[in-house]
């Protein structure tokens, strides 16, 4: 019975318990012999030395190992299962191909995890589980064992190790470093998992069967993912842009103004009123933007878009007026920017130095011509920046597009019509029971590989702008 | 310009630069020009508003029909040979028999309109106004309290989304008219009869155009006498031809009766999801004060379900909130760390110089990605079952962690150089200055920061999406390796399901959505007037 709850214990819980337990102990143990330092006169007291230290020091090199183990244990305890009931099977599994043979282990591995599966008619097969799961369960108490064994000897170095040098705060302060610096380093793995998984997963893409070339790719004019046919994904690419142009000519003006408007004009009793509500702009879920642009805006583009061709002079088609339209995606999108354009222009007009303004005003400028004049220059770089981060996010933007601009791959000029995009494509393309080993879905690796080199590519130049320019003004 | 300040002053005419007639013109057209300056950036901060507003306004416009739902109140025999057939009274076995309560209910429903059993579409189209598991909150009632078994109980059935919506106006819009002066019923032949005493006129008081235009029915008249109801067919200046459409309980009494009326529908059958029968049948229930109209608490309470009148968030919320904890276990501390790691340890070298590039640059990479991050490395190489809370959290902690740590860094660069150097001074370790003092001081604002990061990740849909969290959901979830949805995924689910219903639906799913961010914004806003500090420089 200890068995097999050991064997079902998740793994997460046999390592928080253990080690807890054992870094717990250590501790306690370790309190309680406080270093002589403590015991001695004034005269030999030791600089730097408190029992709490000790105790910390002792319990982190007992847990160390301990925690090694363990998860040692977790990656390996199905394989090692596995080896150990080979030898039990019944010969005509025992002799099968290894291949075979190794497709029933893992058949047996994966019953024996999940509790609550339902015998099978396979009585063999059962019986089988059943040793599985004690053997697991064996290793389990096995590897706690050596775990605790393990802590013990690394509680006794370290309590040794502790009396002769007897600083543990420069022990701690480098365990500390290291385990911080571990956890700044996860920011980088991060990239790393993005950029080796994209490109790999691209590699594997144009490597199948079936596939295009690179230029076949990039500038074909036929996509069709779906049926794992064409994949020219030169209608996504434009999809893409003419959207996010759209939502830049919405949001650049409306940004750029209200940023003029929030640091130039607005008293701060009215700005401390607008700066909430781009506050609640930029956190609206993407979404509830999609929803929004989806059920209102759309249908009204549409009907615009109808009236426009039933005007005498324009030709009837003149609009394609489809319901769901690249431009009631990019009006949307381009409101969703709005604040990522404002608050970033707001700080760089902040940065210009006052005394340029009142040079400008003292040469008897008015305050509109001082800031198209003065401040608008001086702080361009860092506007251009505002407007790349604003594009990068208009590029990378997935929810207002599924919902609202259409499933169509088409190049086509008319903003009426529906499109789709790159991101809209992967989530299409992804969404639902996905087998990883299709073309389809490496092609969305592929698409996901192009987001990431283009706004990557924007990101950097403008972090690099803005991070210039403050270093010039502050 | 400079010409003129060369020219010396001519008396009498003034010419100044700065006073002449055409300094004066040049002034008012710049002063002009500043106006138009002004207004064009107080116009775009007031589109900014009117988006806010306008969006705010059609959601919840939309959503208003959805906070409540009409229910059928109907009194039941809890018969116990259909319910509890095998005698052995199990409750869990009462409470699945959904097919029994059904026919119980549509029993009920013959008695009450016995012409729906003449004939199947009839019937069938009665009974399409209940959806089947309507009848699980009775069922679960019951199973509860045994002792109501043969019984007669009164029961609330929530009513299909098309007759709801009806009721609503949603669809079908319809109007009233109270038809007077008429002298009689006759039966001509068949189906038919003529109301006569009534003619054209009275319908056309409210619609000038005539009921139904040869080849072009621009809508439908339905006549009612009492509980019987006609179709309008022809109307002539002294009578209305009609064809009857469902007869009341009394069937051989087709005589006059109170009220009469006739029902302005604005649509025809063809055009709508509920047809003039159960238009009438409705109408009927609902002036014998058997329709009511409820709040929707099922909204929170119910799980997901592919009838928009029986779904709800209850699992999607319970989603939420294990993949937030996951999330914040995950990047909270992760992003504290590392923030203390490059703010008050990190020696600056070209190590902690790429690491904080490379944080500013994932704070502005698109959500999607770290999807394709979350399917190509938690789904693929390590084989993390889909749509479950754990490998959603952890997708959502990687997409926060720079949005926590450039928070936490912030919040840590506002502590005063002094406090550290005071610590330091007496003795302190590195850790000990940081661990002690620095950090309990930039609390609020760490704290802060996380909030805001974890309501990015509360209403983040896009990378959730890509690790199968839109799986199809109808239990709560209580731990983060069961399959889950979240809010988000879930208003995109709903948004794209098919029926009129699932709209106002989304909608009230929307504001569930906003208000739980409201609250998790409102927190933060309290941490920070509580707890934050301004140093004297």
């Amino acid at each position: 019975m200890i068995l097999t709850s050991l064997a079902y214990l998740p793994d997460a819980s046999l390592l928080l318990s253990v080690t807890a337990s054992v870094g717990f102990t250590a501790f306690i143990f370790a309190r309680r012999n406080p270093p002589p330092a403590l015991t001695a006169t004034i005269s030999t007291f030791q600089f730097g030395v408190r029992a709490n230290h000790k105790a910390f020091f002792v319990a982190l090199c007992a847990m160390a190992p301990a925690l090694l183990i363990l998860l040692v244990h977790i990656l390996s305890v199905d394989r090692m299962a596995q080896a150990l009931i080979s030898y039990e099977l019944a010969d005509n599994i025992r002799y099968l191909p290894i291949l075979e043979r190794q497709v029933y282990l893992d058949k047996l591995a994966e019953y024996a995890g999940m509790e609550a599966a339902a015998p099978t008619n396979d009585a063999f097969f059962n019986a089988a589980r059943q040793r599985f799961i004690a053997l697991k369960g064996q290793l389990t108490l096995a590897a706690i064992g050596v775990a605790i064994l393990a802590a013990s000897g690394a509680f006794l170095l370290a309590s040794r190790e502790y009396r002769n040098h007897s600083s543990s705060r420069s022990h701690i302060e480098i365990v500390i470093n290291w385990v911080l610096f571990l956890c700044a380093l996860i920011a980088i793995l991060t990239t790393l998992g993005i950029v080796v998984s994209l490109f790999l997963e691209t590699l594997r893409f144009f490597a199948t069967a079936g596939s295009p070339s690179l230029p076949a790719f990039i500038f074909g004019t036929d996509w069709n993912a779906q049926t794992e046919e064409n994949f020219g994904a030169l209608p996504l690419f434009f999809g893409t842009v003419i959207i996010a142009i759209l939502a830049m000519i919405v949001a650049a003006p409306i940004g750029l103004f209200s940023a003029i408007f929030m640091s130039e004009y607005a008293s701060p009793k009215v700005r401390s009123m607008i700066k909430p509500v781009l506050e609640i702009l930029a956190g609206i879920p993407t979404v509830v933007y999609g929803f929004f642009a989806a059920l209102t805006v759309a249908p009204l583009i549409r009907r615009g878009a109808e009236w426009i061709n039933n005007l005498p002079i324009v030709p009837d088609d003149f609009f394609a007026a489809q319901p769901q339209s690249a431009l009631a995606a990019a009006i949307v999108m381009g409101i969703m920017i709005v604040p990522t354009v404002s608050s970033l222009s707001d700080d760089i007009i902040n940065a210009v130095p006052q005394s340029l303004r009142e040079a400008a005003l003292a040469v008897g400028t008015t305050k509109s011509e001082m800031i198209k004049g003065v401040v608008l220059p001086v702080a361009l770089p860092g506007i251009i920046a505002a407007l790349l981060l604003g594009l990068s996010r208009a590029i990378g933007e997935t929810m207002i597009v599924v919902m609202a601009a259409g499933q169509r791959a088409q190049i086509t000029l008319d903003p009426t019509s529906d499109m789709t995009t790159i991101t809209a494509e992967i989530v299409a393309l992804l969404t639902g029971d996905t087998a990883f080993d299709s073309v389809k879905t490496l092609s969305a690796f592929a698409l996901g590989s192009v987001l990431f080199i283009v706004t990557l590519g924007f990101n950097l130049i403008a972090l690099r702008v803005v991070r210039t320019y403050r270093q010039k003004y502050e | 310009m400079s010409k003129q300040y060369n020219k010396p002053a001519m008396a009498g005419i003034d010419d100044s630069p700065f006073t002449g007639a055409n300094a004066l013109k040049r002034l008012k057209r710049r002063q002009a020009a500043e106006r138009r300056f002004q207004a064009y950036s107080a116009t775009a901060i007031g589109l900014a508003v009117l988006a806010l507003i306008v969006l705010f306004s059609s959601i919840i416009s939309q959503a208003q029909s959805a906070f409540s739902k009409h229910y059928l109140r109907i009194d039941l025999p809890l018969e116990r040979r259909i319910i509890a057939p095998d005698a052995t009274l199990d409750p869990v076995r009462i409470e699945s028999n959904i097919s029994g309560f059904n026919k119980l209910v549509k029993d009920r429903l013959i008695l009450l309109f016995p012409d729906a059993a003449s004939a199947t579409p009839k019937t069938r189209a009665l009974f399409a106004m209940l959806p089947r598991l309507g009848v699980l909150p009775v069922a679960r009632k019951t199973a509860a309290n045994l002792d109501m078994l043969g019984t007669r109980q009164t029961f609330d059935i929530v009513v299909s989304d098309d007759a709801d919506l009806f009721l609503k106006q949603k669809i079908g819009r319809h109007q009233r008219l109270e038809l007077s002066g008429a002298t009689s019923l006759q039966h001509r032949s068949g189906p038919n009869y003529t109301l006569t005493g009534i003619g054209r006129g009275q319908l056309a008081t409210s619609y000038p155009a005539t009921p139904r235009v040869a080849g072009q029915p621009a809508r439908d008249i339905l006549v009612r006498s009492g509980q019987n109801w006609f179709t309008l067919v022809a109307a002539s200046e002294t009578g209305l031809d009609l064809k009857t459409l469902t007869i009341g309980a009394s069937a051989e009494d087709l005589r006059l009766a109170e009220p009469l009326e006739a029902l302005i529908l604005e649509t025809v059958e063809t055009d709508r999801n509920i047809s003039n029968y159960q238009i009438a049948l409705l109408t009927n229930l609902q002036d014998q004060g058997r329709i009511i109209r409820k709040f929707n608490f099922d909204l929170l309470s119910r799980s997901d379900s592919t009838y928009p009148e029986l779904a709800g968030a209850a699992a999607a919320i319970a989603g939420s909130i294990l993949t937030m904890l996951v999330t914040a276990i995950f990047a909270i501390p992760i992003g504290i760390l590392a923030a203390i790691y490059l703010e008050e340890f990190a020696r600056k070298n070209w190590l902690t110089g790429i690491i904080q590039v490379n944080i500013n640059n994932l704070a502005a990479v698109p959500s999607i990605i770290f999807g394709l991050l979350g399917a190509a490395i938690f789904l693929n190489i390590f084989n993390m079952p889909r749509s479950i809370p754990l490998v959603g959290g952890l997708v959502l902690g990687l997409l926060i962690l720079p949005t926590i740590i450039m928070a936490s860094q912030a919040a840590l660069q506002a502590v005063p150089q002094s406090v550290r150097n005071a610590a330091l001074g007496i003795g302190a370790t590195r850790a000990q200055t940081v661990f002690h003092h620095t950090l309990p001081l930039a609390a609020p604002g760490i704290i802060t920061g996380a909030i805001i990061g974890m309501a990015r990740a509360l209403g983040e849909t896009a990378p959730l999406l890509l690790i199968g969290m839109v799986a199809f959901v109808n239990e709560v979830p209580t731990s983060p390796d069961q399959e889950a949805t979240v809010l988000p995924v879930l208003i995109f689910k709903w948004f794209s399901g098919a029926e009129r219903a699932w709209e106002p639906m989304t909608s009230a799913l929307v504001l569930v959505l906003v208000g739980f961010l409201i609250i998790i914004n409102l927190i933060a806003v309290a941490v920070r007037l509580k707890f934050d500090r301004r140093w004297s420089p």
